[in-house]
């Protein structure tokens, strides 16, 4: 531990750019994947298509993909906006789905309800919709939130100064703690972004908390047998 | 484009597939590496994995312990457990070994939570009235979960294994970097002397090797699929079934929002 205290200042520079380098992609993943989403939901021929390419996205793997960018994009191998992409890429792979399905569980009776009381589809959009397949979006972008602070790290191997160095150069130095360091490290920021995201959907939703108290306690009765 | 034209020229260039070859080439020899790594450790973790998904499925016992593995388990960052476990095994295993022992390790490792929530969601998935229909009709336990259960769950169980065996190539390309065989050597050497036709090549490698195992794994999970089976599109009661394609890991993995929207009903 004392290895940490001597080098707080490296690791805490080291988590501040790993924050950065997932918060982008958190939320322009999710920028891209609602109107995708909403898209795949709405118009079926196209949602086969889109659900497919999100697939076929997410089945490249990530170093690969790390190299590819700087082809693509025309930056350098060692920029950082190739992570941003990279992750950005993977988010919105998973994102397509959840926004899709989740938008697909909105009660149809709601929705008629609304268009019954004269809502243009932009306002149902954003008043029935959105709101009601809130949790099942919460849960994707927490899926999405662990996995992008998770690969993060494997672009340390092209040389971005995010936690994953500490992966890199504990190795080449054979000094564990400063792996372990590593490790931790990013699971607390996964754990901070995850409470920030819960706190998020209760403060925005505070409906659903109700409902799945409800939901524990029926559970619970049925577990006893009651 | 021209980078992409010549990494092709590399990948058809007879001379990298030449017997004997100084590594990281023969480039067939790599793609065997990989899938064997592939293979071994997915065939670990399944056997770990799997019987326990099934007995969490079966009895409902420990529901939040798998939902809050995988969760977890999402966090861990490969490439610092591949690099911790390395110098772990390294200190005991003789160097030639350290690396191939440690990479599997930590390769079932992260194949676990996937194949461990296909099994769980698949049992769970399974109609109620069908495992009832067993009962009434005499079946014990073991035999609701071996003629009921096990078959009805199949589509989901492989999808959990493809979700595994997608993870499993993703990180052995890493694995090159604790030098391990394998594709992703081509990779890592292609950095470390600026070859970019070995970067893009071996990257396009391990892509197409991705999606081809991931193919065969769709195509096996669609012939397992059964009526009755948790089919996309064959029910309409949750989100799983309002799906259009074979579940995948976006799918798997949302499994908390699922719980919601089938509560709901």
């Amino acid at each position: 531990m004392s290895w940490l205290f001597d080098n707080f200042e490296l690791v805490s520079r080291l988590a501040g750019n790993h924050v950065a380098l997932s918060i982008a992609p958190i939320i322009l993943g999710f920028s891209i994947a609602l109107p995708l989403g909403w898209i795949a939901n709405r118009w079926l021929p196209f949602r086969s298509w889109i659900i497919a390419g999100g697939s076929f996205l997410y089945t490249i793997p990530s170093l690969p993909l790390f190299v590819i960018l700087p082809y693509i994009l025309g930056t350098r191998i060692t920029d950082e906006r190739n992570i941003i992409v990279a992750l950005t890429i993977y988010a919105v792979a998973i994102l397509i789905r959840t926004v899709a399905d989740a938008l697909a569980a909105v009660p149809t009776s709601a929705i008629e309800a609304s268009r019954a009381i004269g809502y243009s589809s932009w306002n149902r959009f954003w008043k029935v919709e959105f709101p009601l397949a809130g949790p099942v979006l919460l849960a994707g972008l927490r899926v999405v939130s662990a996995s992008t602070i998770a690969l993060v790290s494997v672009g340390a191997i092209i040389g971005s100064a995010n936690l994953g160095y500490l992966f890199t150069n504990g190795k080449q130095r054979d000094f564990l703690e400063e792996i372990l360091i590593g490790i931790g490290a990013s699971f607390l920021i996964a754990l901070v972004f995850d409470v920030v995201l819960v706190l998020m959907g209760r403060v925005l939703m505070p409906w659903s908390r109700r409902k799945s108290l409800l939901e524990n306690a029926r559970k619970m009765r049925i577990a006893q047998g009651a | 484009m021209q980078f992409f034209l010549d990494a092709l020229r590399w990948l058809l260039d007879s001379a990298n597939y030449a017997v004997g070859s100084v590594s990281p080439l023969p480039i067939q020899a790599r793609i065997g590496e990989h899938l064997w790594y592939t293979g071994v450790s997915v065939a670990i973790a399944t056997i770990i994995a799997l019987p326990l998904g099934l007995y969490i499925g079966h009895t409902g016992r420990g529901r939040q312990f798998v939902i809050s593995f995988t969760g977890a388990m999402r966090a861990l960052p490969t490439l610092g457990l591949l690099m911790a476990l390395f110098l772990i095994v390294g200190a005991t295993v003789p160097f030639t070994q350290a690396a191939f022992v440690a990479s599997i390790i930590a390769l079932v490792i992260l194949a676990i939570p996937s194949i461990l929530a296909g099994g769980y969601a698949g049992v769970e998935s399974v109609d109620p009235h069908t495992v009832d229909s067993g009962r009434a009709m005499g079946m014990t336990g073991l035999q609701i979960l071996l003629r009921i259960e096990i078959p009805l769950s199949l589509p989901l169980i492989i999808a959990g294994i493809r979700a595994a065996t997608l993870q499993v190539i993703a990180t052995t390309v890493i694995a090159s970097y604790i030098s391990l065989g394998g594709l992703g050597t081509i990779i890592s050497s292609g950095i470390g002397l600026n070859d970019n036709d070995r970067i893009l090549g071996g990257a396009i490698l391990v892509t197409a090797l991705a999606l081809a195992v991931d193919g065969v794994l769709a195509i096996l999970q669609r012939l397992v699929t059964r009526r009755g089976s948790t089919e996309p599109r064959q029910h309409t009661q949750n989100v799983r079934r309002r799906s259009a394609g074979s579940p995948t890991v976006a799918e798997l993995t949302a499994d908390e929002g699922k719980k919601y929207v089938r509560s709901k009903k």
